[in-house]
C-alpha cells in the first residue's frame, strides 16, 4: 500500500503571525517556520499503519524551496520518501491551483490512500481534501476523529454537533483527520540521521504538467488587504456588589451565554 | 553547524518542552525520579549520545552533546544532569569494556531501559579521590568488594553501577573500575539524602558488603580504574557545565519577560539602566560559558592533548557563571523570585551543586593552574 501524507510548513502558532501588506502573502520571516501539527498527526496515522503492515509512506508538500528542511522532519519521523513541488510560479497559489498541482503530483507518484489534516493553521481553508478527491476522482472521508485502514478500504468516525457518523470507502481514497487523533511521535536521532539518506524529490510545476499561469482555469483574486486591527481594551466591570449580574447581562447581550 | 545538528537539537528541544518542562516543578516538590520519562529519552537516543552505534548508541559528537544538555536543562536541570551522569557510565563501558561487556550492558543503557550510576566518592574521599578505601579482593575468578560510596546519583534505581575500588597499592595506580549489576547479593543503599536541590533524582550511599562479582566485570586492566574514572569525568564536566548554562538561560529568558511586565515607580523595570546592564552581563556570561564549553567539546572530539584542562576550565567557568546568572534572575524577580511557583528558586537550588560535583570548582582551578605551572617549567 502506498500512502501519501500531505504536510505543510507554516508559521509557528506560538509566534506572532503577519501578512506582508505588499504581496498579501504570509510573512514567513516574521516567525519561526514549523511543520503544521495537524499534518504531523496525519503522518502519525500513516506511520502507525506502516508499523504493523506492509506500506510505503510518502510525505508531499507544495512549498517554496527553503521549506525542504521542514519537510525533511517528516522523513526523520519515519516516512520513506518525500516529494516537494517547489516553483516560484506557485507563490501565492489559491486553493484551486494548489489542489490541481497537488492532485497532479499525487497522480504522478501513484497512491492508494492520501491522508491530510482537516485544515492548516495558516491558510485555514479546510476544503483542499475535498478538492483533491474531486480532481483525483476518488471517495473522500473528511474530518475523521478515528481512522482504521484495511488492505482495500478505509473507515473512520466523524464527530458532528448532531452525532457521530461512521464512514468508510474503498481505496483509493482521500481522508482528512482532526486534532482528536493522537500526537505525532518524536523523530529520534536515528531517524534524523537516516533522513538525509532517504529519497527527496523536488519537482517543478511543469514536471507535474501544471501551468501556474493558465488563464483558462478559474482563480481567486485578492482585491484588498489590511493589517489586523489592534485589540481594543475590552469592557471592564467594576464590582459594586452586582458584578455577577453585570457579567451575566454582558454574556447574554453578546450571545455568549 | 549543519542542518542535521540543528534537527537533532530541535528534537531535544521539543522533547524537553513536551516531557520535562511541564513536570519540573511537580517532580521537584514530590522528589519524584521520572524513570518512565527517562525511557522516552532513551527512545529519542539520549541514553548513549556519544556511544557507538553497534551497541545501540547514537554515535554523535561531544559538540552535539553539550548543545543537547543545554536544551534538556531548559526543561529540567536535575533530569538533564542525571542523563549526563548516565551517559558518562554508558560511554565508560563502551570505551573501556571488551566486546562482551559492551554487548551485555550498553544496549540497555543506550535505550535507558537500564540506568547507570557512577560510584567514586566515599565518605572519607571526595576531592582526594585517589584515597578511596573501598576494596576489591581477588578470590579465584571473582572480586569480593567491600566499602561505602557516597553521593551516588540514581542509586537504588540503576541497573548498572561502575564502582571504583582498590585492587592494589595505595594511590591512583591501585584502583580498578568494576561493574556491579543491580541485584548482586550484598549490594545495598543508604537513605535518599535530603538535599538543597536536585530533588528529582535520588542521591544515596551505595553500600557494598561482601559483594561478589566475576573478575570479567572489570573494565580495562587491573589498576586502570582511576584513569577510566577521570576520562569519564572530562565529558561529565562539560555536560554538567552545559546543564548549568541551560538552566541559567531559562531563568534569563524568564527575567527578560518579567522586567517588561513588572512596573515599579510607574514604569516597567526594563526602563532602568541598572536592570538593562544586569541583563547584558547575564547574557555575556552565558555566551562566554557556552564558548568555553564548545571549545572543550571540540577538544574532546579531536582528542587534543590539553583536553583535561580545557574541560576543567569550561566546567569551572560555566557552573560559576550560570549560578550567578540564575541568582541575578531571582533578584530581578524580587520577592516573586523566592516563590516556588515562579520556578527560579528551583533552578538556583539545582545549579548550586554543579559548582561542587564532577570535581569541585577548586579542583578545577587546581587542574588548570597546575597545567600552567608545569607547562612553564
Amino acid at each position: 500500500m502506498k500512502i501519501i501524507v500531505l504536510v505543510k510548513e507554516v508559521p509557528d502558532t506560538y509566534g506572532e503571525r503577519k501578512l506582508d501588506l505588499e504581496t498579501g502573502l504570509a510573512d514567513r520571516a516574521a516567525s519561526e517556520a514549523v511543520l503544521d501539527e495537524i499534518g504531523e498527526r496525519a503522518l502519525e496515522v500513516a506511520l502507525s499503519y506502516a508499523d504493523a503492515n506492509e506500506a510505503e509512506v510518502v510525505v508531499m508538500s507544495m512549498a517554496p524551496e527553503r521549506a525542504a528542511t521542514t519537510i525533511r522532519k517528516g522523513l526523520a519521523m519515519g516516512a520513506a520518501s518525500a516529494v516537494q513541488v517547489a516553483d516560484p510560479g506557485l507563490a501565492g497559489a489559491d486553493l484551486g491551483l494548489t489542489a490541481r498541482t497537488l492532485a497532479a503530483a499525487i497522480r504522478t507518484a501513484g497512491f492508494d490512500l492520501v491522508v491530510t489534516g482537516n485544515l492548516s493553521t495558516d491558510g485555514s481553508g479546510g476544503v483542499l481534501p475535498a478538492m483533491l478527491a474531486e480532481l483525483l476522482e476518488v471517495p473522500n472521508l473528511t474530518a475523521l476523529s478515528s481512522v482504521e485502514i484495511a488492505a482495500d478500504s478505509v473507515s473512520g468516525t466523524r464527530d458532528t454537533d448532531d452525532g457521530t457518523m461512521r464512514l468508510s470507502a474503498k481505496l483509493p481514497a482521500v481522508i482528512s483527520i482532526t486534532e482528536a487523533l493522537p500526537d505525532a511521535r518524536f523523530p529520534n536521532f536515528k531517524g534524523i540521521m537516516a533522513a538525509k539518506k532517504k529519497p527527496f524529490e523536488t519537482l517543478s510545476a511543469a514536471d507535474v504538467g501544471i501551468d501556474p499561469q493558465d488563464l483558462t482555469a478559474a482563480a481567486s483574486i485578492m482585491t484588498a488587504i489590511a493589517e489586523k486591527p489592534p485589540r481594543s481594551a475590552g469592557v471592564k466591570i467594576t464590582d459594586e456588589g452586582d458584578a455577577g449580574v453585570k457579567i451575566a447581562e454582558f454574556l447574554i447581550e453578546n450571545r455568549l451565554a | 553547524m549543519t542542518e542535521e545538528h540543528d534537527a537533532l537539537i530541535d528534537a531535544v528541544r521539543e522533547f524537553a518542552a513536551a516531557e520535562l518542562a511541564p513536570n519540573a516543578e511537580r517532580w521537584d516538590a514530590d522528589h519524584h525520579f521520572p524513570v518512565d520519562t527517562l525511557r522516552r529519552a532513551g527512545l529519542l537516543g539520549l541514553g548513549g549520545i556519544y556511544v557507538r552505534e553497534d551497541v545501540g548508541g547514537s554515535g554523535l559528537s561531544r559538540l552535539d552533546a553539550v548543545a543537547m544538555f543545554e536544551e534538556l536543562a531548559k526543561g529540567d536541570t536535575t533530569i538533564a544532569a542525571y542523563i549526563s551522569i548516565h551517559n558518562m557510565v554508558a560511554w565508560m563501558i563502551d570505551t573501556f569494556g571488551d566486546d562482551e561487556q559492551r554487548r551485555r550492558w550498553v544496549p540497555g543503557l543506550a535505550a535507558m531501559t537500564d540506568l547507570g550510576s557512577y560510584c567514586l566518592t566515599e565518605p572519607g574521599a571526595g576531592s582526594d579521590a585517589t584515597a578511596i578505601t573501598t576494596s576489591a579482593r581477588r578470590d579465584g575468578d571473582d572480586y569480593v568488594i567491600n566499602g561505602v560510596k557516597q553521593f551516588v546519583s540514581g542509586a537504588g534505581a540503576s541497573a548498572v553501577y561502575i564502582v571504583m575500588a582498590r585492587t592494589g597499592e595505595p594511590g591512583a595506580r591501585g584502583i580498578s573500575a568494576i561493574v556491579v549489576p543491580d541485584g548482586t547479593p550484598g549490594l545495598g543503599f543508604g537513605r535518599n539524602e535530603e538535599k538543597m536541590g536536585w530533588h528529582a533524582q535520588p542521591t544515596r550511599q551505595v553500600i557494598l558488603d561482601d559483594v561478589r562479582v566475576p573478575v570479567a566485570n572489570r573494565l580495562g586492566a587491573e589498576g586502570d580504574g582511576f584513569g577510566i574514572a577521570m576520562r569519564g569525568l572530562n565529558g561529565g564536566r562539560i555536560n554538567i557545565g552545559a546543564c548549568s548554562v541551560g538552566g541559567a538561560q531559562w531563568t534569563l529568558d524568564r527575567a527578560i519577560r518579567y522586567v517588561h511586565e513588572r512596573e515599579t515607580f510607574g514604569a516597567p523595570l526594563a526602563s532602568n539602566q541598572s536592570v538593562v546592564f544586569t541583563l547584558a552581563d547575564m547574557e555575556t556570561e552565558l555566551q562566554a560559558a557556552r564558548a568555553l564549553l564548545q571549545r572543550a567539546a571540540n577538544k574532546l572530539d579531536e582528542g587534543a592533548s590539553d583536553v583535561v584542562a580545557a574541560c576543567a576550565m569550561a566546567k569551572r567557568y560555566a557552573t560559576d557563571a550560570a549560578f550567578g546568572v540564575a541568582n541575578s534572575a531571582l533578584q530581578l524577580h524580587g520577592g516573586y523570585g523566592y516563590l516556588r511557583e515562579y520556578g527560579i528558586e528551583r533552578v538556583v537550588r539545582d545549579l548550586r551543586v554543579h559548582q561542587i560535583l564532577e570535581g569541585t570548582n577548586e579542583i578545577m582551578r587546581l587542574i588548570v593552574g597546575r597545567n600552567l605551572v608545569h607547562g612553564a617549567r
